[in-house]
């Protein structure tokens, strides 16, 4: 340490802040990607177990190896750079694909005191990193130079674009709640029970928000940008190797990511469901891992919407709910009743 | 204050490093035989058609549009409903207003048929 500390000279305390700063950061990251890696499995599990199948059970036991299998698999396999494409582009979508996903994690709130950064603007950064990951897809598309890739891309980003209004609106109505845009007061002004989650008040929004998340994500039954039946894989059609594979992490990553702030903003984060229980990081997770469950569910369950009817769903009746009610919230805040709001 | 971000320009930075570092390493340990045929465009088979640049359907652009405006407005309502309990009645009604005004615009895209896709 000290040999270190003569090596860097006046600079040594901001080495030692950046690599305390990095250790935490890798803290986050590798449990993130463990926790992606899985969600592969879990998803094949349970919609195999829903089917009445198996799911995958070769490679380990219970198919646990899978996805390190299929990690192998996808490194090996060459990554095709197609001549028409614009290579640089073409390679930069991916990455900042996946790049936001993870970089959102640095505010979220894992416990009380379990966060990274935890910054005033925490929400306004989420959103931020959010729309970020809208790039990525355009930038494939248009990069990839295929009649396929370039129409997915459009699907895809106007879905992506259209349902983050509806998101952002719903957000509305949990900052008139808590007055806060950082993370960690948002979850503490839901303190004292289950009861006073925000997802009881703000019912309507929790909905929209948690149906937008999954058209954010390009989930089922909100795919059409995937559509295999029509253009095969949309935007990333002309990926392979490890370029496909980011994309496909990082639609995973976003996962995780939205029902992570779905758990923080409506569902009271770590906090406990009942006062006689302590608060901790296991109710996070717990609620984390139940909207993910959703997630599987839906797949297996509904089928795939048509293009107009998502737009319809988007435009014409989530805006206007959630509009609605903000308003509804807001008047209610103006009457003595407003304390049923906070 | 500042230092706070300082964690999050980081993670942005590994972000970007858990992108690059796959992309790197598949570009190290993958085979690298191109072939003119593998990597002409994909189009189920066929020799492409025509150029992918092409045109297309005009609502795109309008969904682009309409989110800008909607997005503005969001940017708009962050604030206003972070201090909501602070300004009490008159900022309340002060957004009304100008929710009036957006939701003016809203009814009229939607009459006129912006938001229809058939």
């Amino acid at each position: 340490m000290d040999f270190l500390a003569n090596l860097f000279g006046s600079y040594w305390p901001a080495v030692q802040l950046t690599s305390w700063t990095l250790i935490k950061i890798i803290a986050i990251v590798l449990p993130l990607m463990i926790a992606i890696a899985y969600l592969t499995l879990a998803e094949r599990k349970v919609i195999g177990f829903m089917q009445v199948r198996i799911g995958p059970n070769r490679v380990g036991y219970f198919g646990l190896l899978q996805p390190l299998a299929d990690g192998v698999k996808l490194l090996f396999k060459e990554i095709i750079l197609p001549t028409a494409s614009n290579k640089t582009l073409f390679l930069l979508g991916p990455v900042l694909a996946i790049a936001p996903a993870f970089a959102a994690w640095a505010v979220i709130p894992f416990d009380a005191t379990l966060v990274l950064a935890n910054i005033d603007a925490g929400l306004l950064y989420i959103l931020a990193m959010t729309s970020v990951a809208v790039y990525g897809v355009i930038i494939a598309g248009w990069a990839s130079n295929s009649k396929y890739a370039f129409l997915g891309s459009m699907r895809s980003v106007a879905q992506i674009v259209s349902y983050e209004i509806a998101m952002g609106f719903a957000l509305v109505g949990v900052l008139m709640c808590a007055n806060s845009l950082n993370l960690g007061k948002i979850v503490m002004g839901q303190a004292g029970g289950f009861w006073h989650w925000y997802f009881i008040p703000l019912f309507p929004l929790f909905i929209v928000y948690f149906i937008s998340a999954v058209a954010e994500t390009n989930r089922a039954p909100f795919d059409v940008a995937e559509g295999e039946s029509e253009i095969v894989a949309g935007f990333h059609v002309e990926y392979s190797g490890m370029a496909f594979a980011i994309f496909f992490l990082a639609e995973y990553a976003n996962i995780w990511l939205v029902c992570a702030l779905a758990a923080t903003m409506f569902l009271g984060g770590w906090l406990s469901p009942v006062p006689f229980l302590p608060d901790s990081i296991l109710w996070f997770l717990a609620k984390m891992g139940a909207l993910v469950f959703f997630f599987l569910w839906f797949r297996a369950t509904f089928p795939r919407y048509r293009y107009d009817q998502i737009m319809r769903l988007g435009w014409k009746i989530f805006i206007p709910i959630t509009l609605v009610w903000i308003i509804f919230v807001g008047a209610m805040m103006q009457t003595s009743l407003g304390y049923l709001f906070h | 204050m500042l230092e706070n971000y300082f964690p999050i320009l980081l993670f942005i930075l590994v972000g970007l490093a858990v992108g690059l570092g796959p992309l790197v390493l598949g570009k190290i340990v993958s085979p690298h035989k191109p072939d003119s045929e593998k990597n002409s465009p994909y189009e189920c088979g066929f020799e492409a058609f025509e150029d992918a640049r092409m045109k297309f359907d005009v609502r795109y652009y309008l969904v682009a549009i309409l989110f800008i405006l909607f997005d503005l407005e969001i940017a708009f309502l962050f604030p206003w409903a972070v201090v909501l309990q602070e300004i009490g009645l008159a900022g309340f009604l002060a957004m009304m207003l100008f929710l009036l005004v957006l939701v003016v615009g809203f009814v009229y895209e939607w009459m006129k048929g912006a938001l229809e896709w058939d």
